[in-house]
């Protein structure tokens, strides 16, 4: 009982420090002008090329990540490097210190003679190239913190299994991972793949689980090292919905393709229903890609506008209603990074079952 | 617009990091675990079905029990019977022979006491008989002195001999 009201306690605590920063953070931005909520909440589900943690302008801290950039050969640099401050007819850039490249909106330009010119509706003129991209940014960041969680995590409750052996009860990490282990074959795999073949897809379904499932969650998490919005990001969606695509093609026999090149309808409707399943193959794990990124996505975007309402009214009687209310969205976002973990994984063994389903009528 | 459009760094890093993830993951941790957990599974059904099996094999080895017992008593039941009655024909003989015996011996009385009296009679039979014979010829001594008394005895023995 203690344990859960220390809990709860640390949640909440968790939660008002989130919405501290954030006051924190753009208490100083309306100082200076008018406070733009859409532009701070896209800045904040944005990726960014440097990870921000505290503070504003000259006194943020921020932990520099490495800037990655195929032009001309390999170029690697500090994303401190981009410490010349331009501002051009009200849009602001930064320079590296060589002068080479200038970001602006998280864009990395080639800068002509130091410079970056705009055009009538503000972005970059086209005689500005734009180097192929390949920064460690906050997202990949976030994912690699992630991905040395999992291997922690797992790795050691596999040892775990290794040396005690299976004659002991589960212990520490292990009755914590071993239910949701089961969960993955017990109530995806083995009802939507079948008892026989399973087995063969557990390592990516188990994998595409905990990888959605723990990114959401350090998403969540309002504070360093947390917060990127990595699952909410459409490049991070198209690479699983393509994994699940590919494990779909890959393993899809006979009785799968007769039902596309021949379904059963007479052959008049083929000229239809043939493209129509075509496009099937592709709208499954196109629907994948866009319901992960659109409810991480939103649910970022609602908790930030719940805050946002205090300094869009600036005034902290507002707290009072917007507090609550971006509390009980990160509480319902707890349930949501866990469902569209749980609905990526069932929906891509549903397809994957379905590519490897006998004939049968 | 810049939301939904993807950003090559991702995808490159995303593809990379999930991809080996995957493969280090099914070697070093999916396989463990899912190996693990399936013995044991296996395990405990193992043991499941071997408890019952020896819950089925005590439950027969109990019937089996009072099946020995039962004819264990069956068996004794028939002895003591046999016993009784081989007790009741010993006791049975016993008496017989007994009384045969009893009769026998006195049968043997009986035999020796009509001996007795038979010697004891043929012996006073011979004293009548030669006491008779004394006083017959003491008799016939006087008689067959006098001839009249001679003829008159020839009468009466000649009258005795037709008369038989």
């Amino acid at each position: 009982m203690n344990t859960l009201k220390d809990k709860t306690l640390l949640a909440l605590i968790l939660v008002f420090t989130s919405v501290l920063t954030v006051f924190g953070n753009a208490d100083s931005t309306s100082k200076k002008k008018s406070f733009d909520a859409s532009s701070f909440i896209l800045h904040h589900v944005l990726d960014a090329h440097d990870w921000h943690i505290l503070g504003e302008g000259e006194n943020s801290i921020h932990l520099p990540l490495p800037i990655i950039l195929l032009d001309r050969g390999l170029q690697v640099f500090s994303s401190n490097k981009f410490s010349v401050a331009h501002s051009e007819h009200g849009h602001d850039y930064a320079v590296t210190e060589d002068g080479l490249y200038a970001i602006f909106h998280e864009k990395i330009y080639r800068t002509i003679d130091g410079q970056l010119t705009f055009d009538e509706e503000g972005h970059p003129t086209e005689a500005h190239a734009t180097p192929l991209d390949f920064s460690i940014t906050r997202n990949v960041a976030s994912m690699f913190l992630t991905t040395a969680l999992l291997l922690w995590l797992f790795i050691g409750a596999a040892r775990a299994y290794q040396k005690t052996g299976i004659n002991s009860a589960p212990k520490g990490k292990q009755s914590f991972l071993e239910p949701l282990v089961l969960f993955v074959r017990d109530e995806i795999a083995i009802p939507n793949i079948g008892e026989k073949k399973y087995m063969k897809y557990m390592p990516y379904l188990l994998t595409v689980f905990f990888f959605i499932w723990i990114n959401n969650l350090l998403g969540l998490v309002p504070f360093f090292p947390g917060g990127s919005n990595l699952t909410g990001n459409i490049a991070f969606t198209i690479c699983l919905s393509v994994f699940t695509l590919y494990m779909t093609i890959y393993s899809a026999n006979k009785n799968y393709w007769s039902h596309i090149f021949m379904p059963p309808v007479p052959k008049a409707l083929y000229f239809i229903m043939i493209p129509i399943e075509i496009v099937g193959i592709f709208t499954k794990p196109f629907a994948l890609m866009i319901r992960l990124f659109a409810n991480m996505t939103a649910g970022h975007i609602v908790v930030l506008s719940f805050i946002c309402i205090i300094f869009i009214k600036e005034s902290a009687a507002w707290a009072g209603l917007s507090i609550p209310m971006a509390l009980f969205i990160s509480i319902l976002e707890l349930l949501v990074a866990a469902l569209q973990a749980f609905i990526f994984t069932l929906l891509s063994a549903l397809f994957i079952g379905s590519a490897i389903e006998e004939h049968h009528h | 617009m810049e939301l939904v459009t993807p950003g090559l760094g991702l995808i490159f890093w995303t593809s990379l990091t999930f991809f080996f993830l995957m493969i280090i993951l099914k070697k070093f941790a999916w396989k463990p675990i899912l190996t693990a957990v399936k013995t044991r599974e296996d395990n405990i059904e193992k043991a499941l079905s071997s408890a019952k099996e020896a819950e089925e094999k005590m439950q027969q080895l109990t019937s089996q029990n009072e099946q020995i017992l039962r004819e264990a008593r069956e068996e004794r039941d028939i002895i003591l019977k046999e016993a009784r009655a081989a007790k009741d024909s010993i006791v049975g003989e016993a008496k017989n022979t007994a009384k045969n015996e009893a009769a026998k011996i006195m049968e043997d009385a009986k035999k020796s006491i009509e001996n007795e009296k038979l010697k004891a009679i043929t012996e006073l039979k011979n004293q009548v008989a030669a006491l008779s014979i004394e006083i017959s010829e003491k008799i016939l001594g006087s008689e067959l002195s006098d001839k009249n008394k001679q003829q008159a005895l020839m009468n009466t023995l000649v009258e005795d001999v037709t008369l038989n």
